[in-house]
């Protein structure tokens, strides 16, 4: 799978998650701040990334991440 | 799994009610089908629970013992399959193995904190994770006077029903900003199976201790979680209502 196409792949998770516009999930977007996620829908995306992308994230992994770009980092790293 | 029947229905709440084959939880099955709810109950018996006359299109028996993580998760698999997934979870399955401490194997201790206490986070757990998304919920936890009086002979279980009462609010805090409430209910003697294995003397004298002088009946507890999980309760959520006649006076 290319970046581009990894990219779109989570980009549905977060807006079938989070219940934002797809054009608001971008790398630099914030998630508490821009995309108004608590650490709930944290989780809930975590599990949503896990199953599609068939990778498991500790959660001590999670502890630093603020934005959509290392999020998809931490994901793709593990692909 | 076999698709879902053309006869069933496709309004009203999803509700799962576990250990609903008999006493209290066929008792709140009852109250939810009689508020137009659709309601699965668990079993694991043999013979599978039968809906009330003219609720058949509303009631799903599923097979499903809570101490198996798989048939957890086959039992709402099916439910889902059939109508979507569940609205309202009454957590009810429970068991007793009393005997005095001293006497008390740890066979004997895990068997009842698995049921109750394990079985109740592991059915709760599976239950959040579709209303997170829903945005709404309701989780009742069936727990006993029992957990604040700790009866004799009761230490299992006891520990079990407290247990549920620290999980319930935890819960309750963690999925709150989502508008899911969890609950317990603490009923006190209540005329089941569980309490005819006491013996006609010993619930004669637990009788004797109730300020509204009668043992319980399964339908005065399905009122209350009724209640619990209803609109009128939107506002209630992390605490315990005993359903006792007063034998604990709000403890
Ligand atoms: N009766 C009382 O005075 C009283 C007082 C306080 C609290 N409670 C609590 O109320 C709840 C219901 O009790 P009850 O009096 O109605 O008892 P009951 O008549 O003995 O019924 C117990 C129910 O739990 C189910 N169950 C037991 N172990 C299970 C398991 N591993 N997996 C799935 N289901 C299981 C039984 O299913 P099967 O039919 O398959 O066995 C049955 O439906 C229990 O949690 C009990 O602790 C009862």
């Amino acid at each position: 799978m290319d970046n581009e196409a990894a990219f779109d792949k989570f980009k549905e998770c977060a807006v079938e998650v989070l219940q934002v516009p797809s054009e608001k999930v971008t790398m630099d977007a914030r998630f508490a701040e821009d995309l108004d996620a608590d650490s709930l829908d944290l989780v809930e995306l975590v599990m949503a990334l896990e199953e599609a992308f068939d990778v498991t994230v500790e959660e001590s992994e999670l502890e630093d991440i603020e934005t959509v770009g290392q999020a998809f980092e931490l994901v793709t790293s593990k692909l | 799994m076999s698709p879902a029947p053309s006869d069933t229905a496709t309004s009203g709440r999803v509700v799962l009610v576990t250990g609903g084959s008999r006493g209290i939880g066929a008792a709140c099955a009852a109250w939810f089908l009689a508020n137009g709810d659709r309601v699965a109950v668990t079993f694991r018996g043999e013979a599978a629970p039968v809906a009330p006359p003219g609720a058949a299109q509303r009631f799903l028996a599923v097979r499903c013992d809570v101490t198996e993580p798989a048939q957890v998760e086959a039992a709402y698999g099916e439910i889902e399959a059939r109508w979507g997934p569940v609205e309202v979870l009454v957590s009810n399955a429970g068991i007793t193995k009393d005997t005095l401490v001293l006497r008390m194997g740890e066979d004997a201790w895990h068997e009842v904190i698995e049921t109750n206490l394990t079985g109740g986070f592991r059915v709760a757990k599976r239950a959040v994770a579709k209303m997170l998304r829903l945005h709404r919920g309701r989780i009742v936890f069936v727990s006993s006077v029992g957990a604040f009086v700790g009866l004799p002979g009761q230490a299992n279980y006891a520990a079990s029903k407290a247990g549920l009462v620290g999980m319930a609010r935890a819960l309750a805090r963690e999925v709150a900003s989502r508008q899911i409430t969890v609950n317990v209910v603490a009923p006190g003697v209540v005329d089941t199976d569980m309490t005819g294995a006491l013996g006609k003397t010993r619930v004669g004298e637990l009788e004797a201790m109730v300020p509204l002088g009668r043992v319980g009946l399964p339908a005065d507890v399905a009122a209350v979680v009724g209640f619990l999980a209803s609109d009128g309760a939107a506002y209630v959520t992390g605490t315990v209502v005993p359903v006792d006649g007063g034998l604990g006076m709000g403890l």
